[in-house]
């Protein structure tokens, strides 16, 4: 070829394949957008029984793992903190995930919170997250994390002093186990429902997993302990405050003046705590802080169980 | 004047050589010929002197490093160019799970016939090459001179001006050969210009105007067969047979060679009648006398030899 | 009169026939046949999901594995040979001789999906179901597939006309999976916090081909109707790669030096 057809095809070549890429990108988006609201109706998993997905993963069980692994926390990241959104592919992602490998431990602990969690926040179905975990820990039996896990599940979402008590117990016999965890088995015993059991429990999934959701979102629990245990003292304080001077403070500010506090007390939001007028305090309305929902009541219907075990306090 | 059949100027071809392919090995070097229309032109050298290179830049097999070719006045870039152009490689491989029939039907079809006109023409060429009853055989049962045969025909089926033949006589039996002669010499009878490489001489001195030797890549010589070789007669080669009884001259004893009772001898030319005489004075019969032209083979090796001795020396200066 | 790819395309037909490819349509029926027995004595109400999801599937693998190992000898093939000597003497551009290979094989890929289809429709009549409108989205699925074959078989044939059948097979496999787990491996880099790396993954998804985008099979089980914008965009995006593809292997090959 001579060289002046040469040069020729090189420009052509060099200015069609940058054009038609670009065309083949603005394609793809569209296609996106439309595969995006299909799944929105209607996301559907091609396979949902792990036996089979075991199979025809051909012997690369982990790396498929791995991939529905992101499937879920991306399914996760979609939903989280959505109003209405429908969770019901969580269980059979994590479900799938655990099934190609058992093994991967974060799949367990991240299905412990977020399988359980309700509201907004997670698929509301304890009773997956606590089977899911009992997977867990019959693949991983010398994982005494999961054991914590499990003993988490029973005490703050399903009420269950007594397995969570002997799971936490049974998580301690691990030569690996910190000291903490016998203890939480005694104290849920003693004291199920304290804040300080659940203060330590929140604390402790905070240090010990590296999941950023997972941490963002015990971070957010501990926060509401601490204003919790406030609201406590500052209830407390509002009383001797009433036999003193024969009525409720109308806010911290009064009780400071009466030498009661040294300083006035700010949620860890940064908002001071108002009180009403029965004499309990509350946290300022515009403050984020959000109390945990103390695991005191045995569950309803609508989370799917009632544990036969839970007793009352 | 018109455009000659095949204008070469200055065609040249490296190769990357050497472990990093970093050197050039030159294949063709700057080679510049004229092929006027309607001549027989061999092209020869020996293995590896450069003459398929030279034809498959010509079909656009691969791409000049430096100069340009023309073939009826079109660059070789044209693709029209090969409509007038029919070519035979070296050692043919076709689509084995074709007939021969198949074949040249399919290759029919990228020029402009009807479906008549090309059944016609596969069925014509077939008889000229002798495949006519082979023709519903699949080409992968074909022996080396039947592939050639139906290489031959796919050449010239469609009436080319000028036809590219390399080694068109490789593989072939002597009745082979001679049909290839006659198809080479009828299509000069029909006025087309056939260029052939080969390293068979013999067949070049017979069949050739003109003949390019090509050693190293390097053009060595182009002219006519007789032209290139000295037309000087140097010797003369006397047959002959001695007469019982009769002792042969001392001379010309000790310079003949004997096939049983028969005698060859070969003589400067100078002393041509003085050695009849001295043969005559012994009765010895008289067979033959012919004069030695040096051969176009002769010719050949000894430009090999000079071409390899100077490598050679070339080499030996390098280290 | 025909035009020059087209001749090329024909004969390059006619051997993938002589060379008896289309003999895995045997074991496709047979595969077929054995799973229509099979199904009928499993659990009521998923026949017809398995069956599409077993028949599409094979549909796929078997055309791939044709797209991949034909399409990396369709050039390479024909140097090797040296079959390409004479044919390039003749009145040919070589980006014509591409085309003409590029459309004979997916002739021969046309031909095998639809009788595949055919064998999967009869599959489904035996098992019982009588066919309902929900069907046509199998067809869709199908055609789905066979863009699929399209843009695979271009990209075979481009790896052909400068590799070996092997590595050409490696490199084609290897985008095919990649375009395959595209959207995971963007997901990938999107979740670290990896700046560039993320950057890299997110113009990776565009340059790949999206395999992914094709795949309906879900969808046809499921007897879910197929947008026909989603079979417009696709056709275009096959259509605009394809041509792709063909421009950079015509522009490899037409500088290539023939051995």
């Amino acid at each position: 070829m001579s060289n002046s057809s040469q040069w020729r095809s090189v420009w052509t070549t060099a200015i069609l394949v940058p054009l038609f890429f670009a065309a083949i990108a603005v394609l793809q988006v569209r296609i996106d957008a439309h595969t995006r609201t299909e799944s929105q109706e209607k996301e559907e998993l091609l396979l949902r029984s792990d036996a089979a997905i075991k199979k025809l993963s051909l012997g690369y069980d982990s790396l498929l793992a791995d991939i529905y692994w992101t499937r879920a926390i991306q399914y996760y990241g979609a939903r989280a903190g959505a109003p209405h959104a429908d969770w019901g592919l969580l269980w059979p992602l994590l479900d799938i995930t655990t099934a190609l490998d058992p093994h991967l431990i974060v799949a367990y602990r991240f299905g412990a919170i977020f399988l359980s969690e309700t509201g907004d926040a997670g698929a509301g179905r304890p009773d997956l997250a606590a089977e899911l975990v009992k997977r867990g820990i019959a693949a991983n039996p010398n994982q005494w994390r999961l054991y914590t896990d499990l003993g988490f599940l029973y005490y703050w979402r399903l009420g269950n002093y007594t397995d969570a008590a002997a799971t936490y117990l049974a998580g301690s016999k691990n030569p690996e186990a910190p000291l903490w965890v016998k203890l939480m088995a005694a104290r849920i015993a003693d004291k199920g429902g304290s804040i300080e059991t659940s203060r330590m429990i929140w604390s402790e999934l905070y240090e010990s997993t590296k999941d950023p959701h997972i941490r963002k979102y015990a971070e957010q629990e501990l926060r509401g302990l601490k204003a919790q245990e406030d609201e406590i003292q500052l209830d407390e304080l509002a009383g001797e405050y009433h036999k003193r001077f024969g009525r409720y403070p109308s806010s911290t500010q009064e009780m400071h003046d009466a030498g009661m506090l040294a300083d006035i007390p700010i949620d860890p939001a940064g908002f001071t705590y108002a009180i009403g007028s029965d004499g309990k305090f509350h946290l300022d309305p515009a403050s984020p802080i959000v109390i945990p929902v103390p695991p005191k009541a045995p569950p309803t219907i609508a989370t799917g169980t009632t544990d036969s075990n839970s007793n009352e306090r | 004047m018109n455009a000659p059949a095949i204008e070469i100027l200055g065609l040249t071809k490296d190769y990357p050589a050497g472990f990093w392919r970093k050197r050039m090995r030159r294949s063709l070097d700057h080679l510049t010929l004229r092929v006027e229309e309607g001549e027989v032109f061999g092209f020869l050298g020996p293995n590896g002197a450069g003459k398929t290179t030279t034809l498959k830049l010509l079909m656009g097999l691969i791409f000049p490093t430096e100069g340009t070719a023309q073939i009826r006045g079109m660059s070789i870039d044209d693709a029209g160019m090969h409509r007038e152009i029919g070519y035979l490689p070296e050692q043919p491989y076709f689509y084995d799970y074709l007939t021969a029939r198949e074949l040249l039907d399919y290759y029919a079809r990228f020029f402009d016939y009807s479906a008549v006109e090309r059944r016609e023409r596969v069925e014509r060429f077939l008889g000229m090459v002798g495949l006519a009853t082979a023709g519903d055989v699949q080409l992968r049962k074909f022996s080396k001179g039947m592939l050639q045969r139906a290489g031959i025909a796919q050449a010239i089926l469609h009436d080319p001006q000028v036809i590219f033949l390399d080694e068109p006589m490789s593989g072939l039996d002597p009745v082979g050969r001679r049909e290839v002669r006659d198809i080479i010499l009828d299509l000069k009878q029909k006025g087309r210009t056939v260029f052939f490489s080969t390293h068979i001489l013999p067949d070049a001195e017979m069949l050739c105007d003109r003949v390019a030797v090509l050693v190293g890549g390097k053009l060595q010589g182009v002219g006519a067969p007789g032209e290139i070789v000295s037309v000087e007669v140097q010797s003369m080669e006397i047959l002959f047979e001695g007469r019982v009884g009769r002792v042969l001259p001392a001379n010309v004893a000790a310079r003949a060679t004997q096939l049983g009772a028969r005698y060859r001898v070969e003589v400067p030319e100078a002393e041509l009648y003085a050695t009849l005489e001295q043969l005559r004075g012994c009765d010895a019969r008289i067979l033959s006398v012919t004069p030695l032209r040096p051969t176009l083979e002769e010719y050949f090796l000894r430009l090999v030899g000079r071409e390899q001795a100077q490598s050679h020396a070339v080499e030996v200066a390098a280290r | 009169m025909s035009s020059i790819p087209e001749v090329v395309a024909i004969n390059t037909f006619r051997e993938a026939v002589r060379d008896r490819v289309l003999y895995n349509l045997v074991f496709f029926a047979l595969m077929m046949i054995g799973a229509a027995i099979l199904v009928g004595q499993i659990s009521i109400g998923i026949e017809r999901l398995v069956i599409i999801n077993l028949g599409l599937s094979a549909i796929s693998i078997f055309g791939l594995l044709m797209a991949v190992f034909i399409g990396v000898g369709l050039v390479y093939k024909e140097i090797e040979k040296r079959t390409l000597y004479s044919l390039l003497a003749k009145p040919i551009r070589r980006w014509q001789f591409l085309t003409g290979k590029y459309a004979g094989l997916l002739l021969t890929l046309t031909v095998n999906t639809a009788l595949m289809t055919l064998g999967l429709g009869a599959a489904l009549f035996y098992v019982g179901r009588p066919l309902i409108r929900a069907d046509a989205s199998i067809l869709v699925a199908a055609y789905f597939i066979l863009l699929e074959l399209a843009l695979v078989t271009a990209i075979a044939l481009f790896f052909s006309c400068f590799s070996s059948p092997m590595l050409s097979a490696l490199f084609t496999l290897g985008i095919y999976i990649t375009g395959v787990f595209a959207q995971d491996i963007r997901a990938f880099g999107d979740l670290t916090h990896n700046g560039p790396l993320r950057a890299t993954t997110r113009i990776l998804y565009y340059l790949v081909p999206n395999f992914h985008n094709f795949n309906v099979i879900a969808l046809a089980a499921h007897g879910e109707a197929i947008a026909l914008s989603l079979v417009l965009q696709n056709t275009l995006y096959a259509l605009l790669y394809v041509a792709l593809v063909l421009i950079a292997s015509s522009a490899v090959f037409s500088r290539r030096n023939l051995k």
